[in-house]
């Protein structure tokens, strides 16, 4: 039996616009498991972009608990929360959100520069390792621009991966990035999770969110239903059946 | 966030952005460079003023009568012929503050020797006048107490008069010449001073003992004023203080009247002069500072540009952990290196403008120590000064809307 490390009760997010209150997220009730691979989907307005933002600790709720690795979240000042998204909290985005003319290297140091018990040296290993599970040693000092968007995405989840967080969020992760190099950017997060890590991402694609393990569907700020993803598909058997194309005629 | 980590987060993005970087501390660069030059120029003409006037003898002070009243008309200063000799001896036994003093009776005349001629201001002095003037003796030598008792036809000259005279570079002493008619005998020549502050020559003067122009050319019992030098420069206003009690008591004035005399010391003009270059240094800098208050402004663009360019990098670092304080700090400390190295640079540059200056207009400059750390303390403090509102800006972004910022 895994640990509990999210644990979220009655979770209300109110967003106040002049007089109109919005209700974003309507009482929430999820737990998420040390090894699990959740899938948060839903029709944009449901609450799940909100829902990730409290999640990642980019946001405090309006009423309810929020528990991430016995840590209630709702007590801390935006201070803490740096911390603890520093030290719990890998994230990756759909738009790569990589610092521009800054190398791969640099970008995964990122997250290590703001831990004041990392040496100089220490964060470049620990960045150079991030990097080496990802497939992209050898596109340590390569910036941005030169690497294509897939290897973008590599470098955003070696960043995420880096500060060994208990949670890894990727909001739409695949968004930008074609069928192929998704698959691609997938498989990490399965083999990832077959090494113990908490993956919870957000998508509309259904493909991708049969790779994960459960799916949480939201609709109008509240959780419609949970599914356990039978069959759960594997990203690398996937991959293998998928025509190369894409990167070596990109590059 | 570590400090290291923090110069080393500011150099990467400084360095991502070297023109940029260049050009703001452009401002910075001038704004300093200009500072030290104008700060030079002021300090080289405030110390070459005080050297003119240095040479006419610090610690002088001057004593002369105050211009006579007659039924409430004033004739001009020193009109009065209320100085006597007994005043100078007095001076010189009861003013303890008091090192030299003398005498002195002024005139002017028609010096005749040979086929030239030349007219010229006559003094009559002791030899403390020497010694209170700083005036060296070039060749030849001064009277000494029994010419100055027997009134002896004997004088020593400037440059000037013996060029004049005797033509350029020849030896004057022991050379006779008529000063309105009674011949004096050159004993001594003084060692050339030039022009003293006010453009009068000082080198173009007679100076004969004192009772001789007295009693032999004026005829007159009275004195023109008497000059004292103070022992130091700092025990002027002591000396002032004793001269004035000790004159007020000879000359029998009540406590109503005013003093029937005056004292001007050399202080007095050296302080005016003083002041009026000052007055100068001061407008030349703040002209400068005015410059280096543009590019403090310059800075505060930039850096206001940089933080709405890079809202999503500010995003992004507090995405993965970077609290307000780290952000405001990245800010200030790339605000900050740029102002530094601007200062830094500056400093360089302002010392080269003033050897420049120094060099092609032969003006006098003096480059200060304070002037260097004024304008480097002055430039990090517009650093922090015009960098804290954008960092601040910059800390105050909520990460969620930074994140999304296109």
């Amino acid at each position: 039996m895994a640990d509990i490390i999210i644990s979220i009760r009655n979770l209300v997010k109110i967003y106040k616009m002049g007089d109109l209150e919005v209700h974003a997220l309507r009482g929430i009730n999820l737990e998420i498991r040390n090894d699990d691979f959740v899938a948060i989907m839903g029709k944009s307005g449901s609450g799940k972009s909100t829902f990730m933002n409290i999640l990642g600790c980019l946001d405090t709720p309006t009423k309810g608990e929020y528990f991430l690795d016995n840590v209630n979240v709702g007590s801390l000042n935006k201070d803490q929360l740096a911390h603890l998204r520093n030290k719990k909290i890998g994230f990756v985005f759909q738009s790569f959100n990589l610092l521009p003319r800054t190398s791969a290297l640099e970008n995964v140091e990122l997250p290590l520069m703001y831990n004041t018990k990392v040496s100089a040296k220490e964060m470049k290993e620990r960045a150079l390792k991030a990097l080496e599970s990802v497939g992209l040693a050898d596109r340590a000092y390569h910036y941005p621009n030169q690497l294509s968007g897939g290897e973008q995405q590599r470098v955003a989840i070696a960043r995420a991966l880096v500060n060994d967080p208990v949670v890894i969020l990727a909001d739409e992760p695949t968004g930008n990035l074609d069928t192929r190099t998704s698959v691609e950017v997938m498989t990490i997060f399965q083999e990832l999770n077959q090494k113990g890590i908490t993956v919870v991402i957000v998508t509309h694609e259904p493909d991708i969110a049969g790779f994960t393990k459960y799916n949480v569907i939201f609709r109008d700020g509240r959780i419609q239903k949970s599914v356990i993803v039978e069959n759960q598909k594997n990203a690398r058997e996937e991959l293998n059946h998928l025509p190369v194309i894409a990167e070596e005629d990109a590059l | 966030m570590k400090l290291m980590n923090q110069l080393i987060a500011a150099l990467r993005s400084l360095s991502k952005n070297k023109m940029r970087t260049i050009l703001t501390m452009l401002g910075i660069i001038i704004g300093v460079g200009s500072v030290i030059a104008m700060l030079a120029i002021g300090q080289g003409s405030k110390e070459s003023i005080q050297k003119t006037i240095s040479s006419l003898g610090t610690n002088l002070l001057t004593i002369f009568p105050s211009a006579s009243m007659y039924g409430g008309v004033r004739s001009e200063a020193g009109s009065s012929v209320r100085l006597t000799y007994e005043d100078y001896l007095a001076i010189g036994e009861q003013c303890p503050a008091v090192m030299y003093s003398t005498p002195m009776v002024r005139t002017s005349g028609q010096l005749i020797a040979g086929s030239q001629n030349w007219r010229t201001s006559v003094y009559g002095v002791t030899p403390d006048y020497f010694d209170i003037r700083e005036l060296a003796i070039e060749s030849g030598s001064v009277w000494g107490p029994v010419e100055d008792k027997a009134a002896a036809k004997v004088c020593v000259i400037g440059h000037t008069v013996s060029n004049y005279l005797f033509g350029e570079g020849a030896d004057p002493i022991g050379q006779m010449v008529r000063v309105n008619k009674i011949p004096f005998k050159i004993i001594g020549l003084t060692a050339a001073k030039g022009q003293n502050a006010f453009g009068q020559d000082q080198d173009d003067m007679v100076i004969a003992p004192f009772s001789t122009v007295q009693q032999r050319m004026m005829t007159v019992n009275y004195i023109n004023s008497i000059m004292v030098s103070a022992k130091t420069e700092k025990m002027i206003p002591e000396a002032t203080d004793e001269i004035t009690q000790l004159l007020r008591i000879r000359h029998k004035l009540g406590p109503s009247e005013d003093n029937d005399f005056t004292i001007r010391s050399q202080s007095d003009i050296a302080s005016t002069a003083a002041s009026t270059s000052r007055v100068l240094t001061i407008l030349l800098a703040s002209i400068a500072s005015i410059s280096l208050l543009v590019g403090g402004i310059g800075i505060m663009n930039i850096m206001l540009v940089s933080v709405t360019e890079r809202t999503r990098e500010i995003g992004i670092r507090m995405g993965v952990g970077a609290r307000g304080r780290d952000v405001l700090m990245q800010f200030l400390i790339e605000a900050l290196m740029i102002s530094l190295m601007g200062g830094i640079i500056g400093i360089f540059l302002g010392i080269l403008a003033s050897d420049i200056i120094a060099g092609v207009m032969s003006w006098p400059v003096s480059i200060s120590i304070e002037s260097i750390l004024l304008s480097f303390l002055f430039s990090t403090a517009i650093g922090i000064f015009f960098g804290w509102y954008p960092a601040r800006k910059a800390a105050r972004l909520n990460p969620i809307d930074a994140l999304r910022y296109e």
